[in-house]
């Protein structure tokens, strides 16, 4: 059983500090301020790679959820579920710095466009399947219901990009999106590619942590299982 | 194989034909619904032709949450869902009998809801009944195809009631939006709906196939 002692547990965790220590650095201090957002602007450096670490995270699900389904190892469903718990509070993230970038670029705090409303979907998706492995006792079960969950949910993900982009340019919204982030600044794209690194490294500290979080639980139930056995009430 | 489909299929129908607890409870849903919509929106018929779509594929969604419910609950019950597993079949081919009775009972409730809906709302469907009927048909194949699947999960749970919804809504986004564009060019609101009738049709291949592959991971003992 490694506790302490084991280098790999040291290392991640002051990467994931000395990274993110840095990219709010490139942030703050080293990128310049954008002319017409102002300051406001800097909320896109953690909004983007948010939903990017999101996509990501909702990725690994899927993967994670295939090897399970042909594996049957309680680990590829402990990753699987780290996965999509890690991916609902990014994606949680940049629902909530959307808003609060749009309302004052954009002058609302909404707007149906397609990026927004597929971080939504994906949201609701992966709610749902927090709640199914909530609501089904046997672990087994639980395990191999969400893969498939996971696995038939991310499938859905480009008719969902499809439909809503579609549906967009049907119904035409109040608000235009501006232009994306072509021609952004050099000194920008640095301190954007420093957070999009710094959020992948938290994002699989983060994982690890939850993972091993699972483990530890497992090994609890085992250990009260064991008592109540030897010491029967 | 298809003896096996129509064994279940059978097996179901007898069941609704019996009780027709899938049939009454989707079906008085959806006139609850209609009525709900004409009171909080209170239309006229231009609008009800324009919203129209919308209304009948929200209210089709809401039913075929329960009777979908049903499909899978009804097996838990008696152990019935274990004999089935005992059953030496395809796990494939009971995915498609239960897929088929689905579909067929929400098309029974939508053909009739349909004209109930002209009622209502006055309109004139005239001689646009056949392809939106084709429609009702693709749009339900899509809805269930997931649906069926998702019953089976739900149904493991200890909230299948409303897990079912949960997990279903969102999921079958695509085909909802696609269902409500072409029902509303069927209708004449609409002059091109190319793209959605091809969505529609993607999202019925791809989930039935995905379905029917992932069904046997859902009903393992």
């Amino acid at each position: 059983m490694e506790r302490k002692g084991n280098p790999a547990s040291f290392i991640l965790p002051a990467l994931t500090f000395l990274s993110m220590l840095f990219a709010v650095y490139m942030v703050f201090v080293y990128a310049p301020v954008e002319r017409t957002m102002g300051i406001v602007q800097k909320i896109f450096y953690f909004h983007v790679p948010s939903a990017w670490i999101a996509f990501l995270a909702f990725f690994c699900v899927f993967l994670f959820s295939i090897v399970y389904l042909m594996r049957r190892e309680k680990k590829w469903d402990d990753l699987a579920s780290s996965s999509a718990e890690v991916g609902v509070l990014f994606c949680s993230l940049v629902l909530i710095t959307g808003p609060i970038w749009a309302k004052p670029v954009w002058g609302v705090w909404w707007t149906w466009d397609s990026r927004l409303t597929l971080t939504l979907v994906l949201w609701l998706l992966y709610v749902g399947y927090m709640m199914l492995r909530y609501y089904v006792a046997d672990p087994e079960k639980k395990a191999t219901l969400s893969a498939v969950v996971g696995i038939i949910g991310f499938i859905d993900v480009p008719l969902v990009y499809l439909s809503i982009r579609w549906w967009r340019t049907q119904h035409p919204s109040p608000v235009m999106a501006g232009g994306s982030d072509s021609g952004l600044d050099p000194d920008m794209a640095r301190a954007f590619f420093t957070c999009l690194a710094a959020f992948t490294i938290l994002f699989v500290y983060l994982l690890m942590k939850r993972v091993k979080l699972e483990k530890l639980r497992e090994e609890l139930d085992g250990l009260q299982e064991r008592v109540e056995e030897t010491h029967p009430k | 194989m298809t003896r096996t489909i129509l064994t279940i299929l059978w097996k179901d129908l007898k069941i609704e034909l019996r009780t027709k607890e899938a049939f009454s409870a989707s079906f008085v849903f959806c006139i609850i619904v209609l009525v709900i919509f004409n009171f909080t929106l209170d239309l006229t018929t231009e609008e009800a032709l324009r919203l129209g779509p919308g209304f009948l594929w929200v209210a089709f969604a809401f039913a075929g949450v329960l009777s979908l419910n049903r499909s899978f609950a009804l097996e838990k019950e008696e152990g019935c869902a274990q004999a089935l597993m005992l059953a030496p079949v395809d796990r494939g081919a009971i995915y498609v009998g239960k897929l088929l009775a689905n579909v067929i009972f929400m098309l029974v409730t939508e053909i009739i809801i349909l004209p109930l809906f002209v009622v209502f709302f006055n309109l004139d469907l005239g001689g646009k009944i056949p392809p939106l009927l084709l429609i009702f048909f693709l749009g339900t194949v899509g809805f269930a195809s997931v649906g069926t699947i998702f019953s089976a999960i739900a149904a493991n749970t200890r909230m299948r009631e409303v897990m079912l919804p949960i997990l279903l809504l969102p999921i079958t986004i695509p085909v909802l939006i696609a269902a409500v564009e072409t029902t509303a060019y069927a209708m004449g609101v609409r002059d091109e709906a190319s793209f959605w009738f091809r969505l529609l049709i993607a999202y019925d291949v791809v989930f039935t196939v995905a379905s029917f592959l992932a069904f046997e991971y859902v009903v393992e003992e």
